[in-house]
C-alpha cells in the first residue's frame, strides 16, 4: 500500500528544487499534488479546499522573496508543513485539573472507536504521575463493557466503580452521578468516566450523553476517534460538537497504517485540540499528541521520531542490554539471539511500514511494496522449531532433526537448510566484525531481512570494538531503525 | 433538492457538463469514501455520457465496479465453517452474534467459537451474545491459545453435525505481521478437521481509504471470501467498501444496521449504490 504520494510529494518538491525560478505555475502544479495527498490520507473536502488555497495564497506571497533565495522548494515545502502543524497543533492543551477535586473526564465517541480501552490507558497515564483515579462503568449497553472496564481497571491497578452490571441493565446517568459522590468520599483525585459508544444520528444515545455530562459536569469531554476513520469524521465530529459537545480530541489506533487525515479534518472544523494519541493494545501504548508526527504521516512523508521511539520499545531492555555483554564477552551470536531479534522486529510492525517510514522511503517505493513480509514468519517459524540446545548450537543439527525442524515449521528441509547454511556464514561474519566493518548487504537480506535492517546482526557491532580501533567518531547502527533512535538520542 | 440533482438534472439530455458540474460529482463521489482512484475512473466513464437519464447511467457505472462474484454463503457437505476477521473495533463479535441469529432463524444449527482469547472481556461479549441468541459458544481457559479454541469448535461442532461454525477472532490491524501469522495459524488449524467455507472482513462504515489495505492484506493471509460492512445506520456511507469490491474483487454479502442481533441484512447493490449517492 505504498502508494504513490510520498512518492509523489518527493516529486513535486525535487521537481521544484530542480527549477531556477519558481512561477506560480509551479506552485499551482505541487498544490494539485498535495490535494492529491491529503484525499489519499482522507482529510474531509471541506478542510482540504481552504487549506490548499491558503497553501498557494502564502506560496504566492512569498515568491518575490522566494526567487531570490536559495532553496525555494525547502521554503514552500515548510509553509505545508507549518500550516499543517499550525491546524494540528495550534490549541494545544493539557487536561484541566478541577480547582476542587476530582478532576472529571468523560469520554464519548462512536461504537468501537477504543473508549475502554483508553480510559484504562488515561487512568494508567495519570495514575503514573501521582494521581488518584477511578473508572466509572457508564457503558451499560454493549454485551460486557463493564467486565471488559473491570479488567482493565485491575490491570493499570485502578479501581472501577460499577454498580450496575449492564448489558442493557442500568441508567447510565445514574451510575456517572453516583461516581462523584463515591469519589468525593473516598477521596479520589479523579474520574474518568467510560461511555457507550453512539452514533452521531441516534438522538436518543445523544441526548443520553448530554444527560451524563450534565450529571457529572465533567472538566474534560474527549471526543474518541478512530484514525482510521473517513470522509464521515466531519458529519461525525460535527453531531458531537452539536451534541454533548467536547473539549478535546483523542486519536486511537495510530500504530496501524492509517494516513489520518481526520485528525486534520475535525481539528480545523472544531477547532478542537487533539490531545493524546492511542497507539496499540498494550494499556502503556498512549501518549501525548505530537502535531509535528502527525503532519509528517498526512503528507506521507517519513516520520523518523515515530520509527525512532518504536525502535527503541522494541528493541529496548533487558534483551538488548544482555545481547551486548555477550558480545562484549565474546559469545557468538546464536539463533535464539537472532530469534530475539526477529520478534523485536515484528513488534516494530510490517517490515514495509518501518522502511516506509524513512524519509525518502518513496523512492525506494518498489522495494518496499515488494518486501516478502511472512519470509520474516517463515524464518521465525523454522527457528522456533529448534530445540533450545539447536538454538545455541546449529552443529547438533543433522539430517533427522532438520526434519523434525522443517516439518515442525511446516517448510522443506531445503528451507532449514538454507537458514542454517546463511546462518551459520553469518556468524562467522559476525566474529570478524567484532574487529570492525559491516555486514555485507546481501547476507543480511539472504536472511530475509532487507539490506541493513539485520537488526542484532549489525546492530552491535560496537561491543567488541574496544581498544582495537582508534576512538574515532561512534559508530553509528547498520540498522536505519536502530540508527534512527540512535541519531534521535 | 441536493447537490447531486442539481448535478443530475443539469446534465440530464446533455452530452457534455461543464468543468464546474464534474467537479461536484467528484466531491459527491470522494465523500462518500469512494476514494480517489475509483472516483477518477467513474468521473472518466460519467464523461462519456451522451444523453439518456444521467442518474439510471451513473447508476450503471456504479455498478459496473462491484464485483460479479456470489454474494451468498458458500456451504460445505459438512459443518460449513465461517471466519469473521478484521480490524479492532469494527463489529465483529456483534456481526458473528447476528450471523448466528441469521442462520437460525432460518434452520440451521449453529456454532460458535470464542477466539479472541486476547481482549479484556471478549469471551464474556460473545458468550452473553451466545445465550441471548440460543446457541452453543465454545470457549478456551483463559489466555488460551485462539488456534487451540478453534480446533476444539471445529471438533465438537464435526461431532454435533452442526450446520455451521462461526469464529469469532481477535481485533488486528493488519500491518502487524506476528498478529496476520496467528490468524493463519488458527485457519491452518481449522482446516485439520474441516474446511473453512468462508472468511469475513468485517468493514466499519465510517473506514476511509485504509480499508482498502486491511482487505489487500487480510486476503495475503487468510482469503477473504466476501465482506460484511457495517454500522451503515449511522451518517457513514461506507463507499471504501465499493473501493474494495472494484480493486480486489471481494463481494459485500451483509451489512450491518444496529446494534441488536437482527439489525443484519443480506446485501442489497442497488439500496447501498443510491446511498452512497444520495444527498
Ligand atoms: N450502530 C451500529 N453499531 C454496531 C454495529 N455493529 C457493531 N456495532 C457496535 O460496535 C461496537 C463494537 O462492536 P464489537 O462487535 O464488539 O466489535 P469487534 O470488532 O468485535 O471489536 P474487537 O473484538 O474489540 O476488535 C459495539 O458497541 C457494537 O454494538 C452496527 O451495524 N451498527
Ligand atoms: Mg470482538
Amino acid at each position: 500500500m505504498f502508494d504513490s504520494l510520498s512518492s509523489k510529494l518527493t516529486g513535486a518538491f525535487a521537481s521544484l528544487r530542480s527549477r531556477g525560478k519558481i512561477t506560480s505555475s509551479d506552485i499551482d502544479a505541487t498544490c494539485s499534488d498535495i490535494r492529491a495527498a491529503l484525499l489519499e490520507s482522507d482529510v474531509a473536502l471541506t478542510v482540504m479546499e481552504p487549506f490548499i488555497e491558503t497553501i498557494r495564497a502564502k506560496s504566492l506571497a512569498a515568491l518575490p522573496t522566494l526567487q531570490s533565495g536559495t532553496n525555494q522548494a525547502q521554503a514552500i515545502f515548510e509553509i505545508v508543513s507549518a500550516e499543517l502543524i499550525e491546524i494540528l497543533g495550534g490549541a494545544a492543551r493539557r487536561v484541566r485539573f478541577a480547582k476542587n477535586p476530582p478532576t472529571v473526564i468523560m469520554l464519548a465517541g462512536l461504537q468501537g472507536a477504543g473508549k475502554t480501552t483508553l480510559a484504562g490507558k488515561l487512568a494508567k497515564f495519570y495514575a503514573d504521575q501521582g494521581n488518584t483515579p477511578l473508572l466509572v462503568a457508564s457503558d451499560l449497553q454493549r454485551p460486557n463493557a463493564v467486565t471488559q472496564l473491570q479488567v482493565v481497571g485491575e490491570s493499570v491497578g485502578v479501581p472501577v466503580f460499577a454498580p450496575e452490571p449492564g448489558n442493557g441493565v442500568g441508567d447510565p446517568v445514574k451510575v456517572a452521578e453516583q461516581s462523584l459522590a463515591h469519589a468525593k468520599t473516598k477521596l479520589y483525585n479523579m474520574v474518568i468516566v467510560d461511555t457507550a459508544g453512539r452514533l452521531g444520528v441516534d438522538a436518543q444515545l445523544m441526548q443520553q450523553a448530554i444527560d451524563i455530562r450534565n450529571a457529572v459536569n465533567p472538566d474534560e469531554v474527549l471526543f474518541v476517534v478512530d484514525a482510521m476513520m473517513g470522509q464521515d469524521a466531519v458529519r461525525t465530529a460535527r453531531a458531537f460538537e452539536d451534541g454533548v459537545g467536547f473539549d478535546g480530541v483523542v486519536l486511537t489506533k495510530l500504530d496501524g497504517d492509517a494516513r489520518g487525515g481526520a485528525a486534520l479534518s475535525i481539528a480545523k472544523l472544531t477547532g478542537k485540540p487533539i490531545m493524546f494519541s492511542s497507539n496499540g493494545e498494550k494499556l502503556t501504548d498512549f501518549d501525548i499528541f505530537y502535531p509535528e508526527r502527525m503532519a509528517s504521516r498526512i503528507l506521507g512523508l517519513g516520520d523518523v521520531a515515530t520509527l525512532a521511539e518504536q525502535a527503541k520499545k522494541a528493541f529496548d531492555g533487558d534483551a538488548t542490554a544482555k545481547l551486548e555483554e555477550k558480545f562484549a564477552r565474546g559469545d557468538d551470536f546464536t539463533l535464539s539471539d537472532f530469534l530475539e531479534q526477529l520478534e523485536a522486529m515484528s513488534k516494530m510492525g510490517s517490515m514495509s511500514k518501518i522502511l516506509g517510514m524513512l524519509p525518502g522511503a518513496g523512492a525506494m517505493k518498489k522495494q518496499i511494496e515488494n518486501f516478502d513480509e511472512s519470509e520474516i514468519v517463515r524464518t521465525k517459524s523454522i527457528v522456533q522449531s529448534m530445540t533450545p540446545l539447536e538454538r545455541e548450537d546449529p552443529n547438533v543439527l543433522n539430517g533427522s532433526r532438520r526434519a523434525r525442524i522443517a516439518l515442525g515449521a511446516g517448510r522443506k528441509v531445503q528451507d532449514v537448510n538454507s537458514l542454517v547454511d546463511k546462518f551459520t556464514a553469518a556468524q562467522k561474519m559476525m566474529r570478524q566484525m567484532r574487529k570492525g566493518g559491516g555486514v555485507p548487504p546481501a547476507m543480511a537480506q539472504g536472511m530475509g531481512i532487507p539490506a541493513g535492517m539485520g537488526a542484532g546482526i549489525g546492530g552491535h557491532q560496537h561491543g567488541g570494538q574496544k581498544g582495537q580501533q582508534p576512538a574515532k567518531k561512534k559508530s553509528k547502527s547498520g540498522n536505519p531503525a536502530k540508527r534512527a533512535a540512535q541519531e534521535q538520542g | 433538492m441536493g447537490i447531486f440533482s442539481k448535478f443530475v438534472a443539469k446534465i440530464k439530455g446533455e452530452s457534455t457538463a461543464d468543468p464546474l458540474d464534474w467537479q461536484v460529482l467528484e466531491t459527491e463521489l470522494l465523500g462518500s469514501d469512494l476514494g480517489p482512484t475509483l472516483t477518477s475512473q467513474i468521473i472518466q466513464s460519467a464523461k462519456l455520457i451522451k444523453g439518456g437519464d444521467a442518474l439510471v447511467s451513473l447508476t450503471q457505472i456504479l455498478n459496473e465496479h462491484l464485483s460479479a462474484k456470489s454474494r451468498t454463503l458458500s456451504k460445505s457437505d459438512q459443518t460449513t465453517v465461517i471466519m469473521v476477521v478484521g480490524v479492532n473495533g469494527t463489529g465483529k463479535t456483534t456481526s458473528v452474534a447476528k450471523l448466528a441469529a441469521h442462520l437460525k432463524s432460518s434452520g440451521s444449527s449453529v456454532v460458535l467459537a470464542a477466539a479472541d482469547t486476547f481482549r479484556a472481556a471478549a469471551v464474556d461479549q460473545l458468550q452473553t451474545w451466545g445465550k441471548r441468541v440460543g446457541v452453543e459458544v465454545i470457549a478456551g481457559k483463559e489466555g488460551a491459545e485462539p488456534a487451540s479454541v478453534a480446533f476444539d469448535a471445529a471438533t465438537r461442532s464435526k461431532e454435533l453435525s452442526s450446520d455451521y461454525l462461526i469464529i469469532d477472532t481477535a481485533g488486528r490491524l493488519h500491518n502487524k505481521s506476528d498478529l496476520m501469522a496467528e490468524l493463519e495459524k488458527v485457519k491452518r488449524v481449522v482446516e485439520k478437521t474441516l474446511v473453512v467455507a468462508e472468511v469475513l472482513l468485517v468493514i466499519d462504515a465510517t473506514t476511509g481509504q485504509n480499508g482498502i489495505a486491511q482487505a489487500k492484506i487480510f486476503t495475503e493471509a487468510v482469503a477473504v471470501t466476501g465482506l460484511i460492512v457495517t454500522k451503515l445506520d449511522g451518517s457513514a456511507r461506507g463507499g471504501v467498501a465499493l473501493a474494495i469490491e472494484s480493486a480486489l474483487d471481494i463481494p459485500i454479502k451483509f451489512i450491518g444496521t444496529g446494534e441488536s442481533d437482527t439489525d443484519l441484512a443480506v446485501f442489497a447493490p442497488a439500496a447501498y449504490i443510491s446511498g452512497l449517492i444520495a444527498d
